[in-house]
Formats: structure tokens, C-alpha cells, sequence
């Protein structure tokens, strides 16, 4: 098993996909000449040409429905928006075109379409370019959401997305493209519905997605180490459909939990996972679950406004010795 | 066209006439729900164009006003009824309604209610015909006022720029809604709106048929041939309002009488009886067995037809059994 950086396991999850089938495509904004703003699409303009790697005119809600279209008669196009932010101007087309057409058309017509961007903050870059938008898109019917928290996820995300008839919206993160993890050296297809433990533990379950895995992942080590607390972490690589089972089974064993989300509250994934453990496992609960969010501002530009406005794993050790009264 | 292929038109241009005036009836009788958008006035419009290009072969998409492209295409008008009454038996399953016709068996694409949606699907067709190597075009039937949302501009654009093979048919009928094109669009002519993005175009007289004809054959043969995108845009009206909640009172009756006038149904009738062609009792039978083709078998379908089962709400959400979402599928 290799280790690979997270742009390098999109890039090779493209190629071989692209190599398999002449009718997979990547379009974006940058993806081509330039290779991408994140080096996801490195490569492919000069050995798949032109009109297999296109490089868009910025103008998302043009090409994204360009893409929608072109899947609705057997094209596989694997569509990037530059920045999460963007894909605002995408979403008449991402919701009402592909997401829709299942269904409104009783079944006759598909769009089988990926859909990637990073979303998530990253270094200073303001309020339009830090929008973490993963509640929009998990709260449309039609439309799966999935989200990598590693090397390993992101190219098994994208194989499979690529590959399911619905359509798909990956979201990547900006300060995950350089991690490194192991990915399998032979071919990988990831679920695309369902949860992985990433750290077992029997006191409290803490629950992340992309970035706040990590999180949770630090939070867990620093609660074993030094406050005797052995906390599992559950990671939420699907946010639509959401797994209501494995969030039910790892809060039933631990009666505790904590929602870990780079986002703000409201109307989120803490939000909705919240409600989940109050429909599925309330009676095995203990302490009432607790949500760990970003402030619900504009991200800021300042460095440490920024810093404060966005939880980190000192925050997720905060939430857990609060719920244990330490 | 020769006398036979007017005839046909002439048949189907009322047969759609008819059928829009009784879905007309069944939704004041409230049988039919929600939103209907009417085509009478502006048949010629689909028919012409479609005339010219592959009925069932082309790829083809349009907006809300979509019963009449869906059958032109070659949608059972049957089964567009039964949409609109909300059934099983519906185009669409009755998950769509009048809005959202689709018959992909026959290349017709669909009808999306958002009014510049379109643009871009369309074009993305276009791009999976190069991709694939097929010899078919993609037309988009679209009104003028679509004309104001970004994707035409986005989409006109993107066209020109990869040469894609689709056909854009801007159905103006003079009004967005209740507003006159003059009192939204700086640029009245709309055909001239897309030079800018180095789009071949025409304006054409949208209530002949047989200019309609003419002008979509030199659009089409355009397009088929590889030299890109073409924008084609038909002067015409309809008589309705923009749906059934709009009595149309922003119209002058002079205005609507001028444009009745020029009836596309009556303009081919008078030239077929004209010519000897067609004689007014050939016309009145033709028009009564329609009418009554369309009572007692469109309409009683409709009618008869079961409704959707509840138990299959979540239904086409979507796909079923797909292999790659447990992942490990090779």
C-alpha cells in the first residue's frame, strides 16, 4: 500500500477513470493547462487533449449545467468548482437540473454527474472564499454528498462517484490537498452511503467529517492520555444520505456524543445529526449530545479572528470535559 | 414540403390546438393542478422547426410551455394527458406534471420550469453528441424572456467557443410573463443578442409554417454540418396568458386581434383550400375527429388511469440497487 498525498489520490482516481472509459470528462475552471488550482486534474490535459479536460470560461452555472446535460445521454463528466463559494452560482443547475430530473421524469432520465470543491476555510482568504456549504447541499433530495477526510476516501470517493448513476457532490477541503495516508495499490471503490470508526473507544462518541475528523482524532489522543477518557471517533464520510444506523450504534455503546462540524450551527450537520441520536438512541443517552461549531460570522480576514471563529481540537477537548463535569 | 407533408402539419398543428384548448377545460374543471402554460398561437413554432430537423433522433429540450414539443417529438399525447391529470400512466409518472414532461424513448428531454435552464443542457448534449461521434443535433425550444437569464449568456458563450451542434429556437411571443419585451430587454430583436458571442442567427416569421420551415432548414442544416451553434428566433404569440393565473389583461384586444389575424393554423388551411388542396369540408372532419379523438381516447385514458401509489413517494429519488454505493463493485 502506497502513501500518496490527498490531490495526488483525486488525480489518479481521474486518470484511471478517464483511461477506462472515453466518455468520462473532467471540466473546471484551471483544471486543464494549468493542471488545477489544487494539481487534482495534474497532467490530464496533455494525455487525454482538449475535449476531454476542458478548461472552462468562469462561469459556473454555464458549465455546470453543461456538464448535467451532457450526463443525461451517457457522458460521465467530473465537474470542479475552484472554490466551495462558487458553487452558489451553480446550485440553480446542481439542484434543479440534476438533482430533480430522477424524479420529476418518473424515473426515465439520470444525471450522473460528479461534482468536487473544496469547502472548507484556509489560510486568511475572507468571506468569500472560506464558505463552508456541505448543510446546502445534504438538505437536497436526489443529490448524494460525500465527504474525504483522507487520501485513502478521496480516491475511493471518486471512483465510486464516478462510476453511481445519481448525482454526486464531493467536498474536498484546501488544507487537506497536501495530507499524505495509505491508499490501496489495487483498484478501490469507497461506499458511498455509510460511517468508519476511525478510533474505537466506550465513553463518548465524537462525530466529524473531513477536517473535523482530525480534530477529533487529536481530541481523542489527548483525552486518553491525560484525562483517562477513551473516546471513539466516528467519521461521517457520507452527509447525504447520512448514516443514521452507525451513528445510533456507536452513540448506543458510548451513551455520549459530541458533533464536530467546521461550520456554523444552525441549520447544519450538527444540527441534523443531533436530531438523528434524538430519534434513534435517546433513551441510551446519558448527557444530552453537544454540538462543536464554527461562530455564525462572515469569516473574517484577520489571522486571529479567523482562528477564533473556527473550533479546533482544544474545543472538542472542552466540549467532552464539560459533558463529564470535569 | 409537398401537399401530403402540409396536410400531415396542418392535422397536427390543430390536433395540438385542440388538445391544449381541453386542457384548457380540464383545469377549470380542476382535474388539471398547479401551473399550465398553453401553446395556442404558437404552433407553428415546433412543428416547422421540428419539420426540418429528426423528430425521435435529435435531442430535444425546452421550457414549461412543453406539451406540444413532447408530442411533436413523438410523446403518446395519451400519456401527456395522464401527466397532467397526475396518474401513473403519466409521461413523467405524474412526478412531474405539466412543467415537466419528459419522453427520453423519444429524445424528448424534458421541460424545466426555471426559464433559462435549458440553455446549458442543452448545450452539454451537444457535447455528448461530439464526444460520441453521433449525427444528431440538440435543439432548444426556448421564449424570448429566457433570454435574460445568465445561463444564455454563459451558454451562447460556451457554444460558439467549442463549435457544439445545437440548435437554440427562441419561440418570441412578446411577453415575459405579464411584461413586454420592450419594457424588459434593452435589445428587442434577439436574434442580434447572440452576435456578440459569434453565433449564427435568423429571425423568421414564426405563424407560417412554411417560413418557419424554410428559415429551420438552413438553421438546422448549419448545425448538422459541423459549424457550430445557431440561434434561431421565431416572431410569434399566444393567446393565452403566460399560465392559467393570467387573464392576459396587459394585452390590448386590437393587439391580440392582429396577431389572430395572422392564426399559423388558418394562414396553412386557407392556402391549402387555396391551392385545392383541401376543401373546408375536408377541414371540418378532420377537426371534428380530432376532437373527438382527443374526448374519447386522450381525455378517457387520462380519466381512467390509476393515480400514483403513496407507498411510492420516495420512489426515483434515487437509483435502486446501485452497485457502487457499498463500494467494492469491480
Amino acid at each position: 500500500m502506497a502513501e500518496m498525498m490527498y490531490w495526488e489520490a483525486i488525480r489518479r482516481a481521474h486518470d484511471e477513470e478517464m483511461a477506462r472509459d472515453p466518455l468520462v470528462i473532467c471540466m473546471g475552471e484551471d483544471i486543464g493547462v494549468a493542471g488545477g488550482t489544487y494539481k487534482a486534474t495534474q497532467g490530464l490535459y496533455d494525455k487525454y487533449g482538449p475535449e476531454r479536460v476542458m478548461d472552462t470560461p468562469i462561469s459556473e452555472n454555464g458549465y455546470t449545467g453543461l456538464g448535467i446535460g451532457a450526463s443525461f445521454i451517457g457522458v460521465r463528466p467530473i465537474i470542479e468548482l475552484m472554490s466551495v463559494n462558487f458553487a452558489w452560482l451553480a446550485m440553480d443547475q446542481m439542484f434543479n437540473s440534476a438533482a430533480k430530473v430522477r424524479y420529476m421524469s418518473g424515473g426515465q432520465l439520470t444525471a450522473p454527474c460528479v461534482f468536487r470543491s473544496p469547502g472548507g476555510t484556509a489560510h486568511q482568504l475572507g468571506a468569500q472564499h472560506s464558505a463552508r456549504m456541505e448543510k446546502v447541499f445534504m438538505g437536497i433530495g436526489g443529490l448524494r454528498v460525500v465527504t474525504p477526510s483522507n487520501p485513502r476516501q478521496a480516491y475511493g470517493l471518486l471512483k465510486s462517484a464516478v462510476r453511481c448513476d445519481d448525482p454526486v457532490f464531493i467536498n474536498e477541503h484546501e488544507l487537506m490537498y497536501n495530507l499524505k495516508g495509505e491508499v490501496p495499490d489495487e483498484e478501490y471503490f469507497h461506499p458511498l452511503e455509510g460511517s468508519e470508526v476511525a478510533r474505537e473507544g466506550r465513553d463518548v462518541t465524537l462525530i466529524g467529517y473531513n477536517i473535523s475528523v482530525h480534530w477529533c482524532l487529536q481530541a481523542a489522543e489527548v483525552l486518553s492520555q491525560q484525562h483517562g477518557i477513551e473516546a471513539e471517533v466516528l467519521d461521517l464520510f457520507a452527509l447525504s444520505p447520512i448514516d443514521r444506523a452507525g451513528i445510533a450504534e456507536s452513540v448506543s455503546k458510548t451513551h455520549r456524543a459530541v458533533v464536530v462540524e467546521e461550520a456554523e450551527p444552525i441549520v447544519g450537520v450538527g444540527a441534523e445529526v443531533s436530531a438523528i441520536i434524538n430519534e434513534e438512541c435517546f433513551f441510551e443517552l446519558d448527557a444530552p449530545p453537544v454540538r462543536v461549531s464554527a461562530a455564525n460570522v462572515p469569516m473574517p480576514y484577520a489571522h486571529v479572528l479567523e482562528k477564533a471563529a473556527i473550533p479546533n481540537a482544544n474545543d472538542v477537548v472542552a466540549a467532552v470535559l464539560k459533558m463529564f463535569g470535569k | 414540403m409537398n401537399a401530403a407533408d402540409k396536410k400531415r402539419l396542418l392535422r397536427e398543428m390543430l390536433f395540438a390546438r385542440r388538445f391544449e384548448e381541453r386542457c384548457y377545460e380540464a383545469y377549470v374543471e380542476r382535474k388539471i393542478g398547479g401551473f399550465l402554460h398553453l401553446y395556442p398561437g404558437q404552433e407553428a413554432c415546433v412543428h416547422g422547426v421540428m419539420e426540418a430537423a429528426r423528430p425521435g433522433e435529435d435531442y430535444v429540450i425546452t421550457g414549461y410551455r412543453d406539451h406540444v414539443h413532447a408530442i411533436k417529438c413523438g410523446a403518446d399525447p395519451k400519456a401527456v394527458m395522464a401527466e397532467l391529470y397526475g396518474k401513473e400512466t403519466g409521461s413523467s409518472k405524474g412526478r412531474g406534471g405539466s412543467m415537466h414532461v419528459f419522453d427520453v424513448e423519444h429524445h424528448f428531454y424534458g421541460g424545466y420550469a426555471l426559464v433559462g435552464g435549458p440553455f446549458p443542457l442543452a448545450a452539454g448534449m451537444a457535447k455528448g453528441i461530439k464526444l460520441k461521434g453521433e449525427d444528431r443535433i440538440a435543439i432548444c425550444f426556448l421564449g424570448d424572456a429566457a433570454n435574460n437569464q445568465g445561463t444564455f449568456h454563459e451558454t451562447m458563450n460556451m457554444a460558439a467557443l467549442w463549435q457544439l451542434p445545437v440548435l437554440f429556437v427562441c419561440e418570441n411571443n412578446l411577453y415575459g410573463i405579464g411584461t413586454r419585451i420592450d419594457r424588459s430587454t434593452a435589445v428587442v430583436d434577439q436574434y442580434k443578442r447572440v452576435c456578440a458571442y459569434g453565433v449564427e442567427s435568423a429571425q423568421a416569421d414564426g405563424q407560417d409554417i412554411e417560413k418557419v420551415f424554410d428559415a429551420a432548414k438552413t438553421a438546422v442544416d448549419h448545425v448538422r454540418s459541423g459549424k457550430g451553434p445557431y440561434f434561431l428566433e421565431l416572431m410569434t404569440y399566444r393567446y393565452r396568458g403566460h399560465s392559467m393565473s393570467d387573464a392576459g389583461a396587459y394585452r390590448s384586444k386590437d393587439e391580440e386581434g392582429e396577431w389572430k389575424e395572422r392564426d399559423p393554423i388558418y394562414l396553412l388551411r386557407d392556402r391549402l383550400i387555396d391551392a385545392g388542396e383541401l376543401t373546408k369540408d375536408e377541414y371540418d372532419s378532420m377537426d371534428k375527429a380530432i376532437i373527438d379523438e382527443i374526448e374519447n381516447e386522450v381525455i378517457k385514458f387520462a380519466e381512467e388511469s390509476p393515480e400514483p401509489k403513496v407507498e411510492e413517494l420516495e420512489k426515483y429519488v434515487l437509483a435502486e440497487n446501485d452497485p457502487y454505493v457499498h463500494g467494492g463493485a469491480h
